[in-house]
């Protein structure tokens, strides 16, 4: 019966978040529980092949991974916590039938302890996206160090210390408690977008990485959605990034360089996804609990509901920004207001304003892109050229640098 | 877990002595020393004099030297410690988001190694 390591690997796939998740609520560590689970999913490749796929195959994995962990507890010679943890899974071990339904094949679904914990505060956020990848998507650590331009030996150290801090400085294997319940939320839904961004935003790396990563990002929002429903900002998260998407064919050239939303072939739009995150950003603000996922999200959708460049609600959007600033104070919030400012009124009071945001934006590429195209606008021809060239020198990566270079190009010819 | 927390602050930054902020930054103090009593997590705690009175010793190469003042001159110095003996880290943010400097200054939350004895014999090839 050759059928077993493919549905296996199928299983794995689906599941690893899952079953990782549950190992870790049995087995207590984090490092144990992923050596404990990826042991026992290489035993099934042998007893599955052979005494063909067990009746509950996940309570299977599980079962095997505890006492797996079992094992490698008493090989190690251990002090009075690992003693503890012994006792614990030996418990667990002779409960009849795991506690799981007879005749389903339901395991526990720990899966927002395990993202809160791999998103605590306590650990740095280029470590919570990593560690969020490895244990919620299955990621391999080549995977991860790939899409973060790293060597996959300083990845695979990374994750270490990050689970060796966990356990280290006691961070609780829990869903926060009500009092400390937004901050954490806020961290989980930025961890998530930040994955989204790195798929989205192309910056830098071969590209093939980008898609597996939306597609990790905007799977984490739908698992957030399905064990938090009504959290109104886990909506706006998850409708930010489906509008983002849905533009995905028509945000690049036929040479790779990026096309602003202005001038996008909008047919190109996937409207299924856009009404997706349309309908979703709409739930969510009538939920009365307004944030700044929600507000990101809404703005998104005025561009989305806009057939035509010429058509977008900017005054809508500008209301938008002014909310979405009033709730984070972000001077780049700030930039963008200033951007849809100038789309209300004119360009003139919006350069003013934008001038003197260049303290604290010099080193941010959109800034200077904005400030450039709003002195064009004014007819200062020479400070847009000059602006442009600051923005060339930060950009990220081939296709911003070659849309900048265009802008530049544009402006240069009436000078 | 026990956990110290290592309470910094740049003296010129807190309430001074005299001032109406003086007196709610001390209650605060005292409300958060109750707290942790009557909570059973206080271990140990107390504020340290200034920098002004503080010593610091090296040996090196055999010479055992003495200097006036802290390990390193920074803005923030420490001032004071406790250690609490709490479930989790979460548990010992909540309690040291209590102490006043938090609004000033920084809070380090650090665990005790609290080494074993068996993991000690081990670590000297006892075991």
């Amino acid at each position: 019966m050759t059928a077993a390591p493919e549905a296996l690997a199928e299983l794995v796939r689906k599941e690893w978040g899952r079953l990782l998740a549950a190992s870790v609520r049995a087995i207590g560590s984090m490092e144990l529980a992923e050596e404990s689970l990826s042991e026992a999913i290489e035993s099934a490749m042998v007893h599955w092949q052979r005494n063909g796929m067990p009746a509950s195959p996940k309570g299977w994995l599980l079962k095997v991974a505890r006492r797996k962990a079992i094992d490698r507890i008493r090989r190690q010679k251990t002090h009075d916590r690992n003693a503890d943890a012994l006792a614990h899974l030996m418990d667990l071990d002779q409960t009849a039938h795991d506690g799981l339904p007879a005749g389903t094949d339901e395991i526990p679904d720990e899966r927002l302890r395990l993202i809160f914990t791999c998103c605590h505060p306590a650990l740095d956020r280029k470590s919570s996206v990593a560690l969020t990848l490895r244990m919620l998507c299955g990621l391999t650590t080549a995977e991860i160090a790939h899409a973060f331009l790293d060597a996959p030996e300083t990845m695979a150290q990374r994750l270490v210390r990050a689970k060796r801090k966990i356990s280290a400085a006691g961070i609780p294997y829990e869903v926060p408690g009500p009092d400390l319940w937004a901050e954490r939320l806020d961290s989980v839904l930025h961890v998530v977008y930040l994955v989204f961004n790195e798929g989205y935003a192309a910056s830098g790396g071969p590209d093939y990485m980008r898609p597996q990563l939306v597609a990790e990002a905007i799977h984490l929002g739908r698992m957030l959605l399905q064990l938090l429903p009504g959290e109104a900002e886990a909506e706006g998260l998850l409708a930010l990034m489906l509008l983002h998407d849905s533009r995905r064919f028509a945000r690049l050239d036929r040479d790779g360089v990026m096309i602003a939303l202005d001038s996008q072939d909008r047919r190109l739009w996937d409207r299924q996804m856009a009404g997706e995150g349309e309908a979703l950003i709409t739930r969510a603000l009538g939920r009365g609990r307004p944030g700044p996922f929600q507000m990101q999200a809404a703005i998104s959708a005025v561009h989305s509901a806009a057939l035509s460049a010429e058509s977008t609600d900017w005054p809508q959007i500008l209301l938008l920004y002014g909310e979405l600033h009033r709730m984070t104070g972000s001077t780049v919030v700030r930039l963008n207001q200033i951007v849809a400012l100038a789309r209300v009124e004119g360009p003139y009071k919006a350069l003013e304003l934008c001038e003197g945001l260049a303290s604290e934006l010099a080193a941010y590429q959109p800034f200077h892109a904005a400030l450039a195209d709003l002195r064009a606008q004014t007819g200062d021809v020479t400070g847009s050229v000059f602006a442009y060239r600051e923005a060339v020198a930060l950009s990220a990566s081939a296709s911003e640098r070659l849309f900048l270079e265009q802008r530049l190009k544009a402006v240069q010819s009436r000078q | 877990m026990k956990y110290m927390t290592l309470i910094y602050s740049n003296p010129d930054l807190a309430p001074q002595p005299g001032t109406p902020e003086f007196a709610g930054y001390m209650g605060g103090y005292a409300k958060a020393n109750q707290t942790f009593a009557a909570d059973g997590v206080l271990v140990s705690g107390d504020a340290l004099k200034p920098v002004t009175a503080a010593t610091t010793l090296r040996r090196r190469a055999g010479r055992l030297e003495t200097m006036d003042g802290p390990f390193a001159e920074t803005k923030e110095q420490l001032g004071g410690y406790y250690i609490l003996d709490c479930k989790d880290l979460d548990e010992a943010i909540r309690y040291a988001a209590m102490i006043p400097a938090v609004d000033y200054g920084s809070i380090e939350v650090r665990p005790l190694s609290e080494m074993n004895p068996e993991t000690l014999k081990i670590l000297l090839g006892q075991a």
